[in-house]
């Protein structure tokens, strides 16, 4: 970890749309291990709203516990977060959403916070379609706890003090996309080339977006052996492919080749162009990405890239019907029916 | 009161012994409105199984010219429709009752008990006889025998066509068949019986404007005009009801016509833990919510009770109590979650409770809730039980302010901001203990922090100093004791004390106490009395306690949780402190409680007039 991060700025540090320079989108020092995987999360999540020109305050961010957990400290430092219990973010995430649907919701969890103690949460968080991002710092161990396998471990993979995991992972990308996430990536935290684009990707999902994002624990899961050290996960990535945006105004030119390109609209209108790498996989098609990612954990690879998604797809306020203004925005005379209605009421009850 | 062959008049209890799942709940109801709208005082009690389909299910009915409310030991007459309990059934008739029962079978002789008399109607055979229709078959026997005590008891008739009409509104062919049942019962009894019975009904003018409803109705009515918006519950007996009335009445009451779009949001959660993250959630995102459970839902939520209370969020959760611990009897009543809640968490923690005694309060408490939790920035709960919450009950209307305003507590917005040089949400500055608090999203670059359930200092940052710590714990402590003045005051039953000796109770057994004070009058003993009405206890209880030599305190539940959470919160002696207690799972009566009362008085039994 750092102690100190200088004052000083490069004097021309360029500003985005409103006016904001990068600094603008970071937040506290990290206490987290130097070299953590999460950091680089982190910092990926503050290039993406900084370069999307997103307003900070209007982003809220929410976590569990365990060292993922503390990254929402880290970046945007004008917005709110909130740092609830383990495994218990995506309740927290679904009041929070429901109060006010304008906001950004940005859900950090980890390996443990999520497929251990925070399955059950995740999977209905899943069902409902919530419109959220949610990243988890996936390292395959419980660091805040000294090293302890968590569900994600591999089987086989090789403990720092030289254990061998005797159970099965359990792949949360594969789970997300069977219960029917509406986005769903994966990638690796060295890789921020592609990380970038799929947390802007991600934010603009009208829908539960999912990034399992490779994240080792240069502490206790960084040795010979591990399925989730840096060198294991370089050696065996394997990229479906890159995504581009295009902003809204923007003439979309064919710029790739025929077939190997798909331009999605999103929610706000912009559009990303999405390059496929691998041939014999859809991203639209449910069951060409189950194969996809089935095939390469055969193979020991992992594959990474936007895996998944639907393009229309109705989130949590538009399957309850509620108010487009948010929730928390009704004034009392619109949520009090007053004291007439109540005599009706009474009355009834004679 | 005596009726005119000596008999007792408007002061009688009826008993329905029934199979559960055979529709009999509609047919007691309408046995219970009937003597209702005589204007008549009321209370029926459900007691159910567990179960949807074949077990046996009670529905006891006291009428009281006098007014009580709470439940009366012995039964004057029991309408006996399923053979199953028929053993118990019998048993429980007090001398000198009678046994109503389905005559199509021959009644065993091992049921014949000399000191009451039988009453037997055909009631199958005659269903049988008029009715094709297997479902008709049931539920007309059902009205049948409704029409038989119907005519024992000297109901009107008028009042149940009056009543038919109104439940089978836009059904109206409904209403003949239901009425020729109902004769056919009333007819039988004329034919064959000495009728009206001596104990009977006479219309009178008692009930005036009250209403009948159940409590979990009226707490979710208390949610929506208290303003909550964000509702998320998980499925329990015997809270489900709250929610799925609030989800009801926010319908009718909060959706757009033109556009559809509803002013509210109603999940059902993956279980007790999501449902309070989610009213956590809204609420720190500045939307009013609540969530609704019991005993079980409650130990569930104990870890997220302990951030709502150590991160101050507002959180609103309704506890149905019902028979613990663990599964316990899940359809019978207890007030036996007093200490958890009042502690709920890990920790150094403190939650303030409201403790409603009848629907009118329920409606009221879930309102104010509302607004206590805001403005304490902390978890409140409002602590019914199944009595109250899952039985109808006569309650005076509900009523709504109109000038009322919602209490939304310390909140800075966005030109509050402005104004300030460093903002931190736990500063102290009104010397309350309560700071102020920002809704994310108000000022683009001021107010922000994070929420954290760990150790934070004024400004919201994480830190491990001991100083900090203290100070932060300490401000909550500071804050439970300004809740003292706020929330809803204790009730004293009298100007000034009278008697040496006091008694306090709360909740449903507040209808029971007050019945037991009468009836302790009447023998000449004055007990001067105090209805808590939520906790933190203020100087009201502690003065009280301290005016008298001996204090009972009435509750329900085995380990005298109530008179534990005083002891350690308001009373230095706790030699003074009598447990009443009762918790097998039926509502207390007032026989019951005189009966304790009486022993640790040293009142012999035979100088008490209790009739069982």
């Amino acid at each position: 970890m750092s102690y100190y991060r200088p004052a000083f700025r490069h004097p021309n540090l360029p500003a985005n749309e409103l006016g904001y320079t990068v600094e603008h989108y970071e937040g506290g020092l990290s206490t987290l291990c130097a070299g953590c995987g999460h950091d680089s999360i982190t910092a990926a999540i503050v290039q993406a709203c900084f370069e999307d020109n997103i307003e900070p305050s209007k982003v809220a961010k929410i976590s569990g516990i365990g060292c993922s957990s503390k990254t929402p400290a880290y970046f945007l430092n004008s917005a709110h977060g909130f740092n609830s219990v383990h495994g218990r973010m995506p309740s927290v995430a679904t009041g929070a959403n429901l109060a006010n649907r304008d906001l950004i919701y940005i859900g950090i969890s980890g390996d443990g916070d999520t497929a251990s103690i925070g399955m059950g949460q995740f999977v209905h968080c899943i069902r409902r379609n919530l419109n959220m991002v949610y990243i988890v710092m996936n390292n395959g161990c419980y660091g805040l706890t000294k090293g302890q396998d968590s569900a994600t471990a591999d089987q086989g993979s090789k403990s720092k003090a030289g254990s061998v995991n005797m159970f099965h992972a359990i792949d949360l990308a594969s789970l997300a996309i069977e219960l029917g996430a509406t986005f769903v990536a994966q990638s690796f935290s060295g890789d921020k080339a592609q990380l970038v684009p799929l947390v802007k990707a991600a934010i603009k999902h009208n829908g539960f977006a999912f990034i399992n994002v490779i994240s080792p624990c240069v502490t206790f899961n960084n040795n010979v052996g591990s399925t989730k050290s840096y060198d294991y996960v370089r050696q065996h990535v394997e990229a479906t492919s890159t995504i581009d945006f295009v902003p809204p105004a923007a003439t979309i030119t064919a710029n790739y080749e025929q077939g190997s390109t798909k331009q999605l609209k999103m929610h706000d209108g912009t559009v990303i162009a999405l390059h496929k790498l691998e041939q014999d996989w859809d991203p639209f098609d449910k069951l060409s990405a189950m194969t996809a990612m089935h095939k390469a954990t055969i193979k020991g690879e992992l594959l990474t890239g936007l895996l998944y998604m639907e393009e229309e797809s109705s989130d949590l306020h538009s399957l309850l019907q509620t108010s487009t203004r948010p929730l928390n925005a009704l004034s009392e005379a619109e949520l009090c029916p007053g004291s007439k209605i109540l005599e009706e009421i009474n009355a009834g009850l004679r | 009161m005596q009726g005119r062959n000596g008999g007792k008049l408007n002061d009688l209890v009826v008993r329905f012994a029934n199979v559960n799942g055979t529709g009999s709940a509609s047919a007691n109801y309408l046995f219970t409105k009937s003597i209702f709208r005589m204007g008549i005082p009321v209370t029926p009690k459900n007691i159910f199984p567990s179960n949807i389909q074949g077990l046996p299910t009670w529905y006891e009915v006291r009428v009281s010219e006098k007014g009580y409310l709470g439940r009366r030991d012995g039964v004057d007459i029991m309408v006996c429709v399923n053979p199953q309990s028929m053993r118990k059934d019998v048993d429980c008739v007090k001398p000198g009752g009678y046994f109503i029962y389905d005559s199509t079978k021959a009644l065993h002789p091992e049921f014949i008990r000399k000191d009451i008399s039988y009453l037997g109607i055909p009631l199958m055979e005659m269903c049988n006889k008029e009715f094709s229709d297997p479902r008709q078959r049931q539920l007309f026997k059902n009205i049948m025998y409704v029409g038989a005590i119907a005519a024992l008891l000297d109901i009107e008739t008028g009042v149940f066509r009056e009543l038919f009409e109104e439940q089978f509104k836009g059904k109206e062919k409904l209403i003949t068949p239901n009425l020729k049942a109902l004769n056919m019962g009333i007819e039988y009894v004329q034919k064959n019986f000495k009728y009206p019975l001596d104990i009977r009904v006479e219309r009178r003018d008692l009930v005036k404007n009250s209403i009948m409803i159940d409590g979990n109705s009226a707490c979710a009515l208390g949610g929506v005009y208290g303003g909550a918006t964000v509702v998320a519950w998980y499925p329990i007996t015997p809270s489900t009801a709250v929610a799925e009335a609030f989800h009801g009445y926010a319908e009718d009451l909060r959706t757009d016509k033109a556009t559809g779009k509803k002013n509210f949001a109603v999940v059902q959660a993956e279980d007790e833990l999501a449902a309070l993250g989610m009213v956590l959630g809204a609420s720190w995102n500045g939307a009013r919510s609540f969530t609704a459970t019991s005993g079980p839902g409650i130990s569930l939520m104990s870890e997220f009770l302990g951030l709502g209370y150590f991160a101050e969020i507002p959180a609103v959760v309704i506890d149905v109590q019902r028979t613990g611990p663990s599964t316990g009897m899940p359809t019978r009543s207890q007030q036996s979650d007093i200490l958890k809640a009042a502690y709920a968490s890990h920790g150094d923690t403190k939650n303030i409770l409201l403790l409603p005694s009848n629907p009118k309060e329920c409606f009221e408490m879930t309102a104010d809730a509302l607004d206590l939790a805001e403005f304490f920035q902390t978890p409140v709960l409002v602590m019914t039980d199944l009595d109250l919450g899952m039985n109808d009950h006569m309650s005076e209307p509900l009523e709504w302010n109109d000038k009322r305003k919602y209490n939304r507590g310390k909140v800075l917005n966005a030109v509050d901001l402005e104004k300030i040089e460093r903002y931190g949400r736990f500063l102290d500055p009104d010397n309350d203990g309560v700071g102020y608090r920002t809704i994310p999203g108000t000022h683009p670059t001021k107010g922000a922090y994070v929420t954290r359930g760990t150790s934070h200092d004024e400004y919201a940052v994480y830190t491990e100093e001991s100083d900090a710590y203290v100070k932060n714990i300490d401000r909550i402590l500071k804050k439970f004791h300004t809740a003292k003045d706020k929330v809803p005051q204790p009730q004293l039953y009298q100007k000034k004390n009278n008697s040496d000796t006091g008694i306090i109770f709360f909740g449903t057994t507040t209808y029971s106490a007050l019945e037991a004070i009468d009836m302790m009058r009447d023998k000449g003993i004055v007990l001067d009395a105090l209805r808590l009405k939520a906790f933190p206890f203020n100087k009201t209880v502690t003065d009280f306690i301290d005016a008298h030599k001996r204090v009972f305190i009435v509750e329900q539940n085995r380990d005298a949780q109530m008179r534990s959470l005083i002891l350690i919160e308001a009373c230095s002696d706790g030699s003074k402190l009598v447990p009443v207690l009762n918790y097998d799972g039926l509502p207390i009566t007032a026989e019951n409680i005189v009966k304790q009362v009486s022993k640790a008085i040293g009142i012999p039994k035979s100088t008490l007039k209790i009739e069982n």
